[in-house]
């Protein structure tokens, strides 16, 4: 049952990053693609309607998190706590530079807005990253699974590690330059000529940075986290989990190519899955892995709730999120086709 | 009080202060929303739809602040109340996993559709989405107020390994504290919107301009404020008070600053506690009133605070005492105030009657403050626990966060909160001050087919 939940909030996770990650990466390209004003009004009216439901998924995921594993909630929270809060004052300055730079009038305050909507959504990835890169190498826990990371340390993957250290900096770095991907691809699905045209061109070039930083990040993972290895060795099926990141990202270069956007779009959504579904794999059965001492590290059976916690669970949450998506394909049929600025809306 | 244990607290009271007075006014406002286009689709009045736009745009930016402080108030609980969250998330994580998976994303989600999509949806459609924005805003505070309530009351659990787990689904939900405390809460959420709506309306009319407007958010908040503000007193505020008298008696006698065991207790309107003589300052008191509205009978005994011993004592006595009476006085305003526009509203006098507009105007900040006084009463009442008579406050926080984090991350929010209220209020003032649109002289008879609305708000 609580493989079950482990199996559920990663794909929470996963719905959140594919979800809220191409509004993040048109916020990095927020100033590539949009050069002028009505520009950028375009970019922003790309996710204006969907943006705040996408980050609902991380409410909903923390939340799913939190009664099924306490536990973990309680340890990793606590223990990224100041990463998490500058997450949060992010996110802050991501909604409100998104919602309301258009209530301002004149040419002062716009490009304020634009900027801190670019600085967050680009820094946003980058903690993203490097907070999954955390959970991967592991943290120093202690008897009472808990630790309380520094943001740096001296940058090695050791014993006495920080939030960021080459590793976690490297994942950092594959996860900005992917939502970047991710985003220019639902930009360019969304737009016409001069945008489309600009969001193709960055797709293609950036695809080349993620397909080597994919590279050069499984490398570096196998070397830092050994059981990610040991577990795609006793396990042969787990091989669907990489195999789906590989096929996404091989597919999202010939549809790059062929200026097919939604299809290069779904391959990058494949490639993101592929991606936290195989570090998820890697990492089972832990939650949070030691990265001093296995046997300290968190599992799912130290940081589950009790059964009947999880299975009762089970009868809301999955009608619930049922119910979610099938608005949610309601809501992205509704705003679906290119963006148009004489519509209503502000 | 331990210094980090006080940072904790005040990290957590902060944040979800400011975030409230957001939340309480979209809550509110997605009712008021709701009947507005409920009018309009009934009447065929299209004025009553531009009157709706005109809020859904208020709201929109509302909303957006309420959201942006929301999410920090579900990560806090990890970051900064870890042992909490370790001891009962397996109880209170369900109700706060069900407000993200059954309330939130319709919220958010619909909330699009209100904004976006009304010349696509027509008029019916687009009356049913501010239908479901409103029962998604509902739906949100019953989980977030079934959760406090739990920590309150707790119901429907049983020890597990590393604290406590659920062991009843619908015990969880269906806690007797919750219903009353949770139908109090929400028509404190109308009580504020209703004022905010009347005060718009009497803004508009003292100034001049949008004056029919100016008459429709004055009657429409003035009814709504009348009915909201006289249940919050009976039933639901007095049904709370009877149920803390039975559950939280030392909190009852906390709130009332009653230091002694009486027969036939009184209630003090006025009067500061002094904690070092144990008794009330310049009291101004209504004999055995309190004995009568707790147990029916003036003559019957309630208990001071020395029948209880000292470490079960809220631990701000007089900040509980000032909440609870902030709030019951503002109340009691609420309903004189609303009782005197509603007399005033047969045959339109109010609309003339400039003092009295001045009265609805000027009236705008105190249900906010009414309703952080309600929830400061609850909360500073419920000390010197954080789940009632399971987990002491002080068992709670995270261990392994030192306090100059946490008044590093404290200052964080105090300084971006500071900006995001200076930013707001002016946002507020330029869509209060543009107003709706101007009013159409000949209302659209119903049946006239598709409407055509205009964007919404200053597309540019």
């Amino acid at each position: 049952m609580a493989t079950v939940w482990y199996c559920l909030v990663a794909l929470m996770i996963a719905g959140y990053v594919i979800l809220d990650g191409f509004d993040l990466g048109a916020g990095i390209l927020h100033f590539s693609v949009g050069r002028t004003e009505s520009q950028r009004r375009r970019v922003i009216r790309s996710i204006g309607p969907v943006w705040d439901g996408n980050e609902v998924w991380l409410i909903a995921g923390g939340g799913t998190l939190y009664f099924a594993f306490p536990g973990l909630y309680a340890s990793s929270f606590s223990g990224f706590y100041l990463p998490l809060m500058m997450v949060l004052w992010l996110l802050i300055i991501r909604g409100i530079a998104v919602e309301f730079r258009n209530h301002l009038e004149g040419n002062l305050w716009r490009p304020f807005f634009d900027a801190l909507f670019m600085l967050a959504s680009a820094l946003l990835a980058i903690f993203y990253g490097a907070a999954l890169g955390n959970v991967i190498r592991g943290v120093p826990l202690d008897a009472n699974g808990i630790f309380f990371l520094p943001l740096w340390t001296d940058f090695q993957t050791g014993k006495d590690v920080g939030i960021l250290d080459w590793y976690t900096i490297l994942v950092g770095l594959l996860a900005f330059v992917t939502l970047a991907v991710h985003g220019a691809l639902w930009i360019a699905v969304k737009n016409e000529d001069l945008i489309q045209h600009r969001a193709r061109i960055i797709a293609r070039w950036a695809w080349g940075a993620v397909a080597l930083l994919t590279a050069a990040v499984t490398l570096a993972t196998f070397r830092v986290q050994p059981l990610v290895l040991h577990n795609l060795t006793t396990y042969i099926w787990g091989w669907i989990f990489p195999d789906l990141a590989l096929a996404g990202l091989i597919a999202m270069l010939v549809f790059i190519l062929r200026d097919d956007d939604l299809k290069a779009f779904l391959s990058s959504c494949a490639f993101i899955a592929g991606m936290l579904t195989s570090a998820v794999f890697g990492i089972y059965p832990y939650v949070l892995p030691s990265n001093t001492d296995p046997r300290l590290g968190l599992t799912i059976a130290s940081t589950q709730t009790d059964p009947y916690g999880l299975s009762v669970a089970l009868i809301w949450f999955i009608p619930g999120m049922l119910l979610v998506l099938a608005y949610s394909v309601f809501i992205y049929r509704h705003f679906a086709g290119k963006v148009r600025l004489e519509e209503e809306g502000y | 009080m331990d210094s980090v244990l006080a940072l904790h607290r005040l990290h957590f009271a902060f944040t979800i202060t400011f975030h409230y007075l957001f939340a309480q006014f979209t809550m509110g406002l997605a009712l008021l929303i709701f009947v507005l286009k409920s009018i309009a689709l009934k009447t065929g009045d299209n004025r009553y739809n531009h009157a709706a736009r005109f809020w859904i745009k208020i709201f929109a930016i509302t909303f957006a602040v309420g959201v942006v402080t929301g999410v920090p108030m579900e990560f806090q609980f990890g970051t900064n109340w870890s042992r909490f969250s370790k001891y009962a998330g397996g109880v209170i994580g369900q109700t706060l996993a069900m407000e993200g998976v059954f309330a939130f994303f319709l919220e958010s989600s619909f909330l699009g559709l209100l904004i976006y999509g009304e010349n696509r949806l027509g008029r019916k459609l687009h009356w049913l989405v501010s239908l479901v924005l409103f029962a998604g805003t509902w739906l949100s505070g019953f989980f977030i107020v079934a959760t406090d309530a739990w920590m309150q009351h707790p119901v429907a659990y049983a020890s597990g390994r590393d604290g406590v787990v659920l062991a009843s689904f619908w015990g969880l939900i269906l806690n007797p504290w919750t219903f009353w405390m949770y139908l109090h809460n929400m028509l404190g959420t109308v009580v504020t919107a209703s004022f905010v709506m009347a005060a718009a309306g009497a803004f508009y009319l003292l100034s001049q301009k949008q004056e029919q407007y100016g008459r429709i958010f004055v009657r429409t908040g003035i009814i709504s404020a009348a009915i909201a503000s006289v249940l919050m007193l009976f039933p639901t505020g007095d049904r709370q008070g009877v149920m803390i008298a039975r559950f939280q008696p030392v909190t009852l006698a906390a709130m009332e600053g009653l230091f002694e065991t009486v027969q036939g207790a009184p209630i003090a309107i006025l009067g500061q506690p002094d904690m070092e003589k144990r008794k009330l300052d310049n009291p101004l008191l209504v004999p055995r009133a309190l004995s009568f509205l707790t147990y029916q009978n003036w003559a019957a005994e309630v208990k001071g605070l020395n029948a209880f011993p000292p470490e079960d004592h809220p631990d701000s006595i007089p900040l509980l005492y000032y909440s609870y009476h902030i709030m019951v006085g503002l109340g009691t305003l609420f309903i004189a105030v609303t009782l005197v526009s509603l007399w005033l509203l047969r045959g339109g006098r109010i609309y003339e009657s400039r003092p009295w507009l001045w009265v609805l105007m000027l009236s705008l900040p105190f249900p906010f403050i009414a309703n952080t006084a309600g929830w400061m009463t609850a909360e500073l009442g419920r000390q010197p626990w954080l789940v009632y008579g399971l987990m002491r406050t002080a068992a709670g926080p995270s261990m392994q966060v030192s306090s100059g984090n946490t008044l590093f991350t404290l200052l964080g929010f105090m300084g971006m909160y500071t900006l995001l209220a200076i930013l707001f209020l002016f946002l507020m003032h330029r869509e209060f001050d543009h107003g709706p649109e101007p009013w159409v002289t000949e209302p659209r008879p119903s049946g006239s087919g598709v409407t055509e609305p205009r964007p919404l708000g200053s597309g540019h």
